[in-house]
């Protein structure tokens, strides 16, 4: 009892401290993917190749002067930053990062609960992740702020729909709520993108909109808004906004692979009969390694597309990706009941 | 354990609670309502109902709530610009909340709190046998309030509708 509290305790800390580093190095890789797309060289000052760039940027952040404006709600000026960043990282607490550790005969599980209603709790998350903007742009009491804080909640209120209804489709095929089920579930290359390329069209898109990336950035458009929600912030409580955001990029790749793309399963590695340990270090890496290419997807299409324009958004949301996913879970429905 | 659990988690419920109706900034109050509906939802995990908790928190926390704070931050309620409540307003108020006290204690009278006994671990409130009972007992009720949600919404959506001139 006390080693699965302590080793689910250092698992917490892991995952953690992987989650902030792999965002902090989001921030220079989408930096150097923008400049190679823009036919440049990107950060290479700081260090070799630029990698201390995370550093420098995060010093630079930390040091900068902080204002908290005088008529601003001081208590949830400071809070708003701190609930966006805290859900970014809650998300983590149900992906299965890879198969079981074996020591001396007790299973370690890399997952830190493994509820039984997993996605629905990433979908709760997903749904009060709106707070920390809200909040934050509520208490700056700028009217560009209170704009881009009622857009970018209105925009992920949209589109939360589409994405829990084209994961009912999945829900339908694995028949379990449960992530490390409906990750099982695709073993030997049974990926649920070949047997829901809709769906996954629509989680992805949804996925977009959620993070607030662009082309769905409507809530930071400089052009119109400023700074969009966070336009009063500044130094590190800025830097929350900006970080939290590359956490759920990172985390939201991890569940976009999980969900569709096998998880930790690749296929051959399950048949090769890799000892239980070293089996584990696969599956991890094989997770991390399609996670990665998720979060260069992200970058990929930020710098490939324009922004949408609000209408068009909404309209995309509501009377495009809504009918499609519910037309997604009715030609499963079909097929599962009557071709399987 | 449980048993400290049980009791943080109330008398953190209680205070929430509390705080809603005694915020002086409508803003406060929305959100210490949610709080509130947090606390909740781990009185749920406690009865061993995680479904009924995670929906408690996507459709309260996620969603109701979320138009509530849209309404109050659009409306820029402050204390400020309160204004005083007419006198009628504050009868009505105190004659229905009365009621609602009245009733509430009869309903704590009739029933026996004079222990507070554990949870008993049941698993009713896991998915498969939530989903077994609303669409096999009760499936009427289940299929009619859906249709009362689709007539709500149709209705919205008229009443949204532009009229063209």
């Amino acid at each position: 009892m006390l080693v699965a509290i302590l080793f689910k305790t250092i698992l917490i800390g892991i995952i953690f401290l992987v989650s902030l580093g792999i965002a902090a190095y989001s921030t220079y890789a989408e930096r150097k993917v923008a400049a190679f797309m823009q036919d440049r060289v990107g950060p290479d000052r700081a260090g070799p190749f630029g990698l201390l760039q995370p550093i420098a940027d995060g010093v630079k952040m930390f040091t900068k002067e902080e204002i908290i404006p005088n008529a601003s709600d001081r208590i949830l000026f400071i809070l708003g930053p701190c609930v966006f960043m805290l859900t970014a990282l809650m998300m983590s607490a149900v992906v299965p990062w890879g198969k079981s550790f074996e020591f001396g005969g007790v299973e370690f599980s890399l997952q830190v609960a493994d509820i039984n209603i997993g996605i629905l709790y990433i979908m709760a998350i997903a749904s009060i992740g709106v707070y920390g903007i809200m909040i934050g742009g509520w208490a700056s009491n700028n009217k560009y702020s209170l704009l881009g804080a009622i857009r970018a909640s209105s925009q992920m209120i949209s589109y939360e729909l589409a994405m829990g209804m084209s994961i009912v489709a999945i829900i339908l095929m694995t028949g379990s709520l449960s992530l490390r089920e409906i990750v099982d579930g695709q073993m030997h290359g049974h990926w649920n993108v070949f047997y829901q390329p809709l769906g996954f069209l629509i989680f992805l898109i949804c996925a977009f909109a959620e993070a607030n990336r662009a082309p769905f950035d409507l809530a930071e458009c400089e052009t119109e808004l400023i700074g969009g929600y966070h336009t009063e912030f500044s130094s590190m409580k800025l830097g929350l906004y900006l970080f939290a955001e590359y956490v759920s990029m990172f985390i939201s790749s991890a569940v976009i692979s999980c969900l569709y793309f096998g998880g930790y399963h690749f296929p051959g590695i399950d048949s090769l009969d890799l000892p239980q340990n070293i089996a584990a270090i696969v599956s991890v890496a094989v997770l991390f390694a399609k996670t990665f290419f998720f979060i260069f997807f992200f970058m990929w299409i930020r710098w490939t597309i324009p922004r949408f324009r609000y209408d068009q958004l909404m309209k995309l949301g509501w009377q495009i990706l809504i009918p499609l996913s519910i037309i997604n879970i009715m030609a499963t429905g079909a097929w599962m009941t009557f071709v399987k | 354990m449980s048993h400290y659990l049980f009791y943080i988690l109330s008398t953190l419920s209680i205070i929430s609670a509390l705080l809603v109706v005694f915020s002086r900034v409508p803003v406060y109050s929305v959100l210490w309502l949610v709080v509130c509906f947090f606390t909740i939802a781990g009185h749920y995990i406690m009865l061993n109902a995680q479904f009924l908790a995670i929906v408690h928190i996507i459709v309260y926390a996620g969603a109701i709530m979320v138009l509530f704070l849209f309404v109050v931050m659009l409306l820029n309620l402050n204390k400020e610009n309160e204004q005083h409540k007419i006198n009628w307003v504050k009868f009505a108020a105190v004659i229905s909340g009365g009621i609602l006290f009245l009733t509430l204690i009869a309903a704590m009278k009739s029933s026996d709190l004079g222990t507070y006994s554990l949870p008993i671990k049941s698993e009713i409130g896991f998915v498969q046998n939530v989903g077994m009972k609303l669409f096999t007992d009760y499936v009427l009720p289940f299929e009619l309030s859906s249709v009362l949600f689709l007539s709500a919404m149709i209705g919205a959506v008229v009443l949204a509708k532009k009229e063209k001139s």
